[in-house]
């Protein structure tokens, strides 16, 4: 187990630096110089934007800078942002903990909804019960969240009042509750999806019959044998779903007014920031990274079957 | 059982990663201040905020709350009032004394002096502190010294030679060349006086601005919010009649207007383009649609052989006049735009220089005289013409659009002018600039000043720095430098008014419209108003 976490981490060097290389040349490759476009449609001062350059490294050849970039990354310095001078840094500590509780919240309502409504699906399956998650999941799938966003926003929050608007406060957890339930609106209807298929196919399988027969109460049967042995697709799937909830939430966090790591990458590629595109994409990478390995270490606590030497 | 515990164990750490990221980040302020706090809508501002390298209107906002110069332009006349300024005389139109007022603090306490002025100036003009409204200082002898114009050159001095401080209260400005209208400049907050901490301790003022005007910071969180106070001893004629400003940075300004509307803002600026059709209707007299100090033109590439022949005065004239600019203003800008009839702006007002009729026939729409004059000179060179322009902003894609469609229907002809759209505004200014343009592009011009020089000058002079159509006229220049070395103010709006008279029958560009500034409130504040840049005038908002 210990050499498997360690062979898994040494792998993540390679995908690291690839990847980073990957963003690295594609801001690179984009039309346009950010450092003249903080001149807008005004006087254009060649000698100033020369001496920013040269300043934050940007005159120098790509694959040096690339260089540069990655020694930097290494000791913990993610460059600077052109237009504000701000350390990268600084910019993703500033968005990541509206974007972590946001994350959570979504997470945890995910996996309660969406795991609920599938089970309860999958063991009622053709029932009433049944028909009705399948048509909320399927009401959630089609639907773009931006809809659902403006939909909630003035029905919860306009109409009810119950809530407000938009986030004023990004440590209030009450004030994240509304955007955290339209950003796991689509994975949870995924995950009752997944749920329920999976439960409906191992409620017949033989070892529930053992249970059974073995004298196991329903309750017991359900949650020790049946859940553990469905929730291996289920919990895949969240995990690649969690870089999503994190990074993806660009849409929801306009919507809501959130600060957070989607609404910094958006800005950032918007005004051409190359070293926050990059520094936010690397640290999303990492997050990928992790979590699937902990996916990975996840399947053997579910499933003892599988071992890793 | 050690199954179960294994469950467990995951289930913890799920747990503790959830409470770690509750306490991440728990310093960052609460809402806003007390009952007379107004809220109002903001952006992220793009650079540091300090006087000299705040460009765009975000920053600027922050910048006209806590900071006032030599000047300050009426929020409603946009005349250049003296604000810090005891006195500015000169003789010459170049060498200038400079009197400021007695009294003034900065909000750490600390008198604005004479070198607070040339300090911040001299701070603000040096290459090396990468400030990017050097430009502004570029007047003023010895700029070249600090600011060299070649790429990579080091700076031969550390301060310009053209500044000079005389006592406590007064210093004298040499400038390379004479300027007549230049004290009118100084209310830009480029020239913003800057208190000693600024020098001491560079990153802990950027941290929290620290100014002169009436307010000051009380709280900043980067990309949330700042919190805004009247600074009480201010010693300004305008003085805030409300006891703060709360500024929250929205990222869609969608967002912003639904929040007004729920009542959870009281200011916003910048209606979304979407909402214009409504904003009459939700807002009522809460809306506000005025002009601000922009223009949006057409420019040709006069470097390009093809546009700049003699008979092609009368095609870009007759372009001008194939452009239906009634129709395009009110039915895709929703009457946020006016249709120009000048080169400059009517926040200039006529005592400034602006002239509603100047341009006359050659700005109205007559599609039988456009295709006339365009077919008398031989036609569209190749006998077509694009029309480029960025489209990741500002409804350009859909007025580009019904430009075309108007010039097509003029001539008659569907394939005369296409639209040329460049996905973002970095790329369109870089082939702008390298001069790689063929046939018609979008141009605008903020104004930085509310002067009719800062319209004519940087655009039309003879290699000016933003003279992007590469237009060179004897006549023009010769009239701005006259109009720069003139005795007084109203001869020297004269003679810029006769070098627009020169842009008039030349046609450089099309002037297509002037645009305005939106906004809307609450009603829980009034007295909301626009300055000539589009900036609320907060210290004028009361909350009732």
């Amino acid at each position: 187990m210990g050499r498997y976490v360690v062979r898994r981490l040494l792998q993540m060097i390679p995908v690291f630096i690839g990847a980073t290389l990957l963003v690295f040349l594609m801001m690179y490759a984009l039309p346009g110089d950010p450092v003249r476009a903080l001149y807008g449609e005004r006087s254009v001062d060649e000698a100033q934007i020369a001496a920013i350059k040269a300043e934050l490294g940007l005159d120098l050849p790509l694959m040096q800078q690339y260089w540069n970039y990655l020694l930097g990354v290494f000791q913990g310095d993610f460059g600077t942002q052109i237009a504000s001078r701000r350390p990268v840094m600084d910019v993703i500590t500033q968005a990541l903990p509206a974007t972590i509780r946001l994350t959570v919240l979504a997470f945890l309502i995910t996996v309660v909804l969406g795991v609920g409504m599938g089970l309860v699906a999958g063991l009622r399956r053709g029932g009433k019960i049944d028909r009705a998650i399948l048509f909320v999941t399927l009401i959630f799938i089609s639907v773009p969240v931006f809809v659902i966003g403006y939909a909630y926003q003035n029905f919860f929050a306009n109409t009810l009042g119950w809530t407000t608007p938009t986030v004023r406060d990004p440590e209030a957890w009450t004030q994240l509750i509304l955007p955290a339930l339209v950003l796991a609106s689509l994975s949870l209807a995924y995950v009752a999806r997944l749920t329920r298929t999976s439960i409906a196919e191992n409620a017949r399988a033989d070892y529930m019959r053992t249970a059974k027969a073995k004298g196991l109460s329903r309750p017991r049967a359900v949650t020790v044998h049946l859940m553990r042995n469905s929730l291996i697709p289920v919990v895949t799937f969240l995990g690649v779903d969690i870089g999503n909830l994190m990074a993806g939430a660009i849409v929801t966090e306009g919507i809501f007014n959130v600060q957070g790591i989607g609404s910094a990458v958006y800005r950032a590629l918007s005004f051409r920031e190359g070293a926050t595109v990059v520094g936010i994409v690397t640290f999303m990478i990492v997050v990928y990274l992790v979590v699937t390995l902990l996916v990975d270490l996840l399947y053997a606590v579910l499933d003892p079957r599988i071992r890793y030497a | 059982m050690r199954k179960g515990t294994r469950l467990t164990a995951a289930v913890a750490t799920a747990t503790a990663a959830a409470l770690l990221a509750t306490s991440c980040g728990s310093d960052s302020g609460g809402g806003g201040g007390g009952d007379g706090t107004v809220r109002a809508s903001w952006g992220d501002p793009q650079n540091p905020l300090e006087p000299a390298n705040t460009n765009e209107v975000q920053g600027g906002k922050v910048m006209d709350m806590i900071f006032r110069g030599l000047k300050r332009y009426n929020p409603e006349t946009a005349a250049a009032e003296d604000a810090l300024a005891e006195s500015i005389e000169t003789d010459d139109q170049q060498n200038f004394t400079i009197t400021i007022k007695q009294g003034w603090t900065f909000s750490d306490g600390t008198e604005v002096t004479a070198d607070s002025f040339v300090d911040a100036w001299n701070y603000g003009a040096n290459i090396e502190n990468n400030q990017i409204n050097s430009y502004f200082f570029q007047f003023i002898d010895g700029y070249a010294d600090v600011h060299p114009e070649d790429e990579g050159a080091d700076p031969t001095a550390d301060t310009m030679s053209g500044l000079e401080v005389v006592d406590d209260h007064t210093f004298t400005v040499r400038l390379t060349e004479p300027f007549s209208l230049w004290p009118d400049t100084l209310g830009y907050a480029a020239y913003s006086p800057l208190p000693r901490s600024f020098f001491d301790d560079h990153d802990a003022w950027l941290e929290k601005p620290v100014g002169n005007g009436p307010y000051m910071i009380d709280s900043y969180a980067r990309s949330q919010s700042m919190t805004l106070v009247e600074y009480g001893d201010y010693s300004g004629d305008d003085t805030a009649q409300n006891d703060g400003v709360e500024l929250r940075v929205y990222t869609d300004n969608n967002t912003a207007y639904t929040d007004l509307q729920a009542g959870n803002l009281d200011v916003i600026d910048d209606i979304p383009a979407s909402q214009l059709n409504n904003a009459d209707a939700d807002l009522g007299d809460r809306y506000i649609n005025q002009p601000a100090g922009i223009i949006q033109t057409v420019s040709f590439p006069l470097y390009d052989d093809a546009w700049s022949g003699e008979d092609m005065v009368k095609v870009r004239q007759g372009l001008s006049m194939a452009i239906n600019r009634e129709e395009i203003t009110s039915k895709i800008f929703a009457d946020t735009r006016t249709p120009a009839t000048d080169f400059t702006s009517p926040v200039l007002e006529e005592s400034g220089g602006y002239e509603p009729d100047l341009c006359g026939d050659i700005c109205s729409y007559d599609p039988e005289r456009a295709k006339e004059m365009i077919d008398e000179a031989g036609g569209l060179p190749g006998g077509t013409v694009t029309l480029t322009s960025n489209v990741d902003t500002g409804s350009h894609r859909q007025w580009m659009d019904a430009a075309c469609n108007s010039i097509n229907n003029a001539l008659g002809d569907t394939g005369a002018c296409t639209v040329n759209p460049v996905p973002t505004f970095a790329d369109f200014r870089n082939q702008v600039t390298s001069d790689s343009m063929t046939g018609m592009f979008r141009s605008g011009w903020q104004m930085d000043y509310p002067l009719i020089q800062n319209f004519l000058q940087p655009l039309y002079y003879t290699d000016a720095s933003s003279n992007d159509s590469g237009y060179s006229s004897e006549e023009f220049d010769d009239l701005v430098n006259r109009a720069n070395s003139a005795d007084d103010e109203d001869e020297a709006i004269d003679l810029f008014k006769q070098a627009q008279q020169v842009l008039v029958d030349d046609m450089p560009v099309i002037p297509l419209w002037y645009q305005n500034g939106t906004a809307g409130h609450s009603e829980r504040v009034s007295d909301v108003r626009l300055n000539p840049f589009s900036v609320p005038v907060y210290t004028d908002i009361t909350v009732s």
